[in-house]
């Protein structure tokens, strides 16, 4: 028997071990998370530094604040390549999927660890090819590298840019093969398929698309990068070649990849409303199987990028049917999350806020979806602003704010402090206000007919057009608050408890911040998730008033 | 000692057959079955890798079958045939290599292993042979292809308009553009492939691995069959649209 | 200040039967929206933490209300795919006397040609009723021929004919962008198209000259090319000067040796497409080819242009 342990003040955790060497060669999934969370969020303010640029020039309809149409192009180009691949594609599954899925299962870390590692560094040499990029010269063929434009008219640093991008999709790949093979063979005993949070399940089904489409992307840009080095001639019509097979290819990836980016969102949302609302959530099976289900439909609607590309009208009609399919799903989950609010005992904090926003905005973006589903609208409104505004409201309103959900919801259980409340609440509502000011005058631009990508437009838009700055103006501010807020909270002492929330969900049951093995002894899971009961929270905030005013 | 069946005492093998457990698993079975399923999971996004040339290639030559069958008429169908047999071959090593690892037969499965190397080095070696010969008959895509006159000649022929020739020109090349990146992304496949096998094989017979190695064997051995089954299809696509070899 | 519009001019048939599908769709967002929105409100002030609510026997699945809302949407969107399906195939269905213009897009403007012989750029005159057919092609990348106003959109594409056609109910004069981002001045390919009174029309039809000639044309290329770059006195390249050179010798680099020919349509050509064959006496071989970046048409506009400065004095 050996001597009790004398007590440590703190108690060691996952974060104790504070030498570079131990970070930079760590195999432990949280500290992986806590890597790609660093990165991200760098990346995310490099975009948004784009965003702020290009906002400003598009106050006023002629070329004023930027140098020259180049740049605008430029500019435009780095933020939609590094907003989708080096922000939102990774930020949840490679944060919050890394952090939480192994403790969410019961297991001590995700399947390959080193491969974990692998795709950390992966993603920053992708990531330091981009900033290279942005330095010496950007690409101005839009994130889309549509050809023949790409293959051999742009004169700017397209290869570099497809070496990049297929570099950083090792990186999702790796990280998909980590969550799939996790999920089939770490799950602790007694957590059977369908006693698995809804987090795992979106998570796997984001997983399925990583490493099922993005190898396509590999194939569209090595392409557009031999055409340009070698002028072989695959997209360049006057050597045989269609420069609409490049779009197909490149949709084929790019279509699923949109939901790579909003599926980790819904898994988000899946587990903060039960745990705000004090409820079981509402249709677990439906939720959980329309994951898959969007996983499934995401790759057979491309199609619907290109209805006034060329491609054949009945062609057209068929991605048109199977677009307004792929809705459905996304319905479900919507209504699902809706009726979970009902005879529930609701706490407005702020993940909760979050989470709300997000069901409204997503909804709005999900209808105009259906919108640009149907073909003879998407005729008038494609490659306008209202697609901008389209997806803005699914990658911001939606995927954006679910991150900053998470990420206030489960910082208590990353670093052991507590974020302050009320500049949380603050920013959340700052974000929707300055996010709906922004992009719903784009919707209205878009119908007027103003196109996207222009550098200079026509003067009856600018109306519009100075109320999206206006509003990006709040958002960039309900932005920096949290980045203030979150690092401050770091000189705290790790004080937040294992369970501030009173969720329930196995990462909950285990310290703030974990230790290196997340669990102390083996794990045996014998219940539901989401087991709130609605009546018992009202009994004990009774029990809490009354001992608070006596 | 016989060649049939052995028990793992009676093979006389050194020191540990304890297959290192890393911490996050519970047990051996566990750890095995995880590496193996991420193996597989890896050659789905192989598969999709390929499948999208493969597309390409499919579109291509549905617009111009002729031009691929006359392109296809200048691969080098033997050596092609060659190959096949050499790779099936190396396959076959490699399978016999995961075997006696499962048997604890260290020496042999390294002896496989090296061989299945060495097979596949073969299966390169051939390929530059015949890439030399194509890039000698300016068949290499780019600023020094050249349409053979016989081809130019046979394509003119089944081309009504003008434009209609210069679309199967392309396509002339495009088959040329594929059959080299094709063949040549399959050849990085299989380049990687012989130095991680060599790797493995050198670690083995340091007796590196901390049990037979039989798991991390397997999963390569996953990784050659898959890069072995997608030769398997290149062959025909590319090397055998016209075995007739009439023009 | 607030006097924006809410939706473009309806000047054709089709934008109007666009805007009622759209009306259409609108609803139904605006329905769900307010329907999610208000649950949402209704739940969350009901059900708040401490308010007195029966909370008893939380419902946590139904099978009938996801039969519900999974039917409702089905069936919602059955009626949007085939109402405009049905809008789309009326886009790609020009009626028989359609009457027929070609369209050329190439980096940064639209070039179009009237079958009776007019062209124009950049502007596009048609009747007002009359259904017209564009046939249209791109020299370079891909394009988009967009005008709001009759809610049609086309990308335009190298090596191949789409086509798109209208028929418009309304006089006056519309947008047209480029809609497929094509490039530094993407945002400046636009136009105009004027829908004229047949009469108007007629009348247009038959006047020559009153667009800009073939030399200003050439003039406006000789700039957007760059060629002015250089050819109009740069401070950094020496480059030769062309006014009073059409129609002179020309002395020719040959070796060591320098020969003279006619500066003729044949050498203003081959000195844009293949600079480096015939270099002038006294001048470095910098020139870069313009091989595939200009179309015969353009190259007959330059010539026509530098062909115009043979009157004038040579400059050194």
């Amino acid at each position: 028997m050996s001597a009790p342990a004398i007590p440590s003040d703190p108690p060691a955790d996952y974060l104790t071990d504070h030498t570079v060497k131990s970070w930079l060669l760590t195999g432990d999934h949280k500290r992986i998370g806590v890597l790609f969370l660093i990165s991200v969020t760098i990346f995310f303010f490099v975009g948004g530094a784009a965003a702020t640029l290009l906002r400003l020039e598009l106050m006023t309809p002629k070329g004023d604040v930027l140098a020259s149409a180049d740049a605008f192009n430029r500019l435009f180009t780095m933020h939609g390549v590094v907003m989708i691949f080096f922000f939102l594609i990774p930020s949840i599954p490679a944060v919050l999927g890394n952090f939480l899925l192994p403790i969410m299962i019961g297991a001590r870390d995700m399947a390959f660890p080193r491969l974990n590692l692998l795709s950390w560094y992966i993603y920053l040499i992708g990531g330091l090819l981009g900033i290279w990029i942005l330095i010496f010269g950007g690409v101005d063929t839009g994130w889309t590298f549509y050809t023949p434009f790409s293959s051999m008219y742009s004169n700017t640093m397209v290869v570099t840019a497809a070496v990049s991008v297929f570099i950083v999709g090792f990186s999702s790949i790796l990280t998909g093969l980590n969550i799939i093979v996790t999920t089939h063979t770490l799950r602790a005993p007694g957590m059977t398929w369908f006693r698995l949070p809804l987090f795992v399940w979106s998570h796997y089904a984001t997983a399925l698309i990583m490493v099922l489409g993005t190898p396509v992307l590999a194939i569209s840009v090595v392409l557009v990068g031999l055409e340009r080095i070698f002028r072989v001639g695959v997209f360049d019509p006057a050597l045989g070649g269609d420069p609409i097979l490049f779009q197909h290819l490149f949709w084929f990836y790019s279509h699923p990849a949109v939901y790579i980016m909003v599926l980790p969102a819904f898994a988000v949302v899946s587990e903060i409303i039960p745990c705000f609302a004090r409820r079981p959530i509402f249709g677990y099976r439906f939720i959980a199987f329309s994951s898959i289900a969007i996983a499934i439909f995401s790759f057979l609607v491309w199609g619907h990028h290109m209805f006034v590309s060329g491609q054949s009208m009945y062609v057209g009609a068929i991605f048109s049917v199977l677009s307004f399919l792929v809705a459905i799903p996304s319905g479900i989950k919507v209504f699902n999350w809706t009726a979970t609010l009902y005879k529930g005992s609701i706490r407005f904090d702020t993940p909760m806020l979050y989470a709300l926003g997000f069901i409204g905005l997503f909804t709005i973006g999900g209808l105009t979806g259906l919108m640009l589903a149907s073909l003879a609208i998407d005729v008038h409104v494609h490659d306008t602003y209202f697609i901008v505004a389209h997806f803005h409201y699914i990658m911001v309103g939606g995927s954006v704010m679910a991150f900053l959900g998470a990420l206030h919801f489960w910082w208590p259980k990353i670093t052991g402090r507590m974020y302050p409340e009320f500049w949380g609440k603050l920013s959340a509502l700052l974000v929707f206000a300055g996010f709906n000011v922004t992009f719903l005058p784009q919707f209205l631009l878009g119908w007027l007919g103003m196109p996207r990508r222009y550098f200079e437009y026509r003067p009856e838009f600018q109306v519009l057009n100075v109320m999206s700055t206006a509003g990006a103006s709040i958002l960039a501010m309900g932005f920096l608050l949290p980045l203030v807020y979150f690092l401050l909270s770091l000189r705290q002492p790790r004080n937040a408890g294992s369970n501030p929330w009173g969720a329930t969900g196995l990462e909950w049951q285990i310290e703030s911040p974990p230790t290196s093995h997340n669990f102390h002894g083996p794990v045996l899971v014998t219940c539901e998730p989401y087991m709130y009961s609605p009546e018992e929270a009202e009994r004990e905030y009774a029990h809490e008033q009354l001992v608070h005013h006596s | 000692m016989s060649s049939s069946s052995i028990t793992l005492e009676e093979a006389a093998v050194p020191a540990r057959t304890e297959t290192l457990l890393s911490h996050h698993f519970d047990d051996v079975e566990q750890q095995s079955n995880a590496s193996i399923l991420g193996m597989w999971f890896f050659l789905a996004t192989e598969v999709m890798f390929f499948s999208g040339l493969i597309t390409a290639y499919t579109i291509y030559r549905a617009l111009s079958p002729e031009a691929f069958r006359l392109g296809s008429l200048h691969m080098h169908v033997w050596l092609g045939f060659f190959n096949t047999l050499v790779l099936l071959t190396s396959s076959l090593t490699m399978a016999l290599a995961v075997r006696s690892s499962q048997l604890g037969r260290r020496d042999r499965t390294v002896w496989y292993m090296v061989a299945t190397a060495v097979l596949g080095a073969g299966f390169l070696g051939v390929k530059a042979i015949e890439y030399s010969m194509e890039i000698e008959h300016n068949l290499f895509p780019g600023v020094n292809f050249q349409v053979p006159a016989e081809d130019a000649a046979a394509l003119a022929e089944i081309s009504a308009t003008p434009e209609e020739l210069q679309q199967n020109l392309g396509h002339f090349q495009i088959m040329f553009v594929l059959y080299f990146f094709i063949t040549g992304v399959h050849a990085f496949h299989m380049i990687i492939g012989i130095v991680i096998v060599l790797i493995m094989a050198a670690l083995m017979k340091r007796n590196w691995f901390s049990g037979n190695g039989t798991t991390q064997i397997e999963a390569m051995g996953l990784y050659w069959h898959f890069v072995d089954i997608v030769w398997v299809f290149l062959y025909p696509l590319l090397y055998l649209i016209d075995l007739s070899g009439g023009h | 200040m607030w006097d924006f519009p809410l939706f473009p001019e309806q000047a054709t048939a089709n934008a109007q039967k666009l805007d009622a599908l759209m009306l259409f769709e609108v609803g139904i967002l605006v329905f769900f929206t307010t329907l999610i929105f208000t649950l949402i409100l209704v739940f969350c002030l009901r059900f708040r933490r401490g308010s007195k609510v029966d909370r008893s026997n939380a419902p946590t699945h139904s099978q009938a209300l996801e039969v519900i809302w999974i039917a409702i949407p089905a069936i919602l969107s059955a009626v949007m795919f085939i109402w405009s399906m049905q809008l789309f195939y009326e886009l790609y269905d020009p009626p028989a006397d359609a009457a027929e213009i070609s369209v050329v897009g190439k980096q940064w403007m639209w070039y179009l040609q009237h079958p009776q012989g007019r062209s124009e750029t950049n502007e596009l005159h048609v009747p007002l009723g009359q259904a017209v057919k564009l046939n249209m092609t791109s020299q370079d990348v891909i394009h988009s021929f967009f005008i709001p106003a009759f809610r049609i959109k086309q990308d335009v594409l190298p090596g191949r004919y789409t086509s798109l056609w209208f028929q418009p109910t309304k006089v006056g004069k519309f947008d047209l962008f480029c809609a497929e981002y094509c490039g530094t001045n993407h945002s400046i390919m636009i136009g105009t198209v004027h829908v004229m009174e047949p009469a108007d029309y007629e009348a247009w039809l038959a006047a020559k000259g009153v667009g800009p000639s073939q030399a200003e044309e050439g003039e406006r290329l000789f700039v957007q090319h760059h060629c002015a770059g250089c050819h109009r006195g740069s401070q950094t390249v020496h480059a030769p000067r062309l006014e009073g050179v059409y129609g002179k010798p020309v002395p020719i680099q040959d070796g060591e040796n320098i020969r003279f020919i006619q500066a003729d349509d044949r050498y203003i050509r081959d000195s844009i497409l293949e600079p480096r064959s015939e270099v002038v006496a006294g001048y470095e071989p910098l020139m870069p080819s313009y091989k595939d970046q200009i179309s015969e048409q353009d190259l007959l506009k330059i010539i026509a242009y530098i062909k115009s400065l043979a009157n004038q004095e040579p400059i050194q």
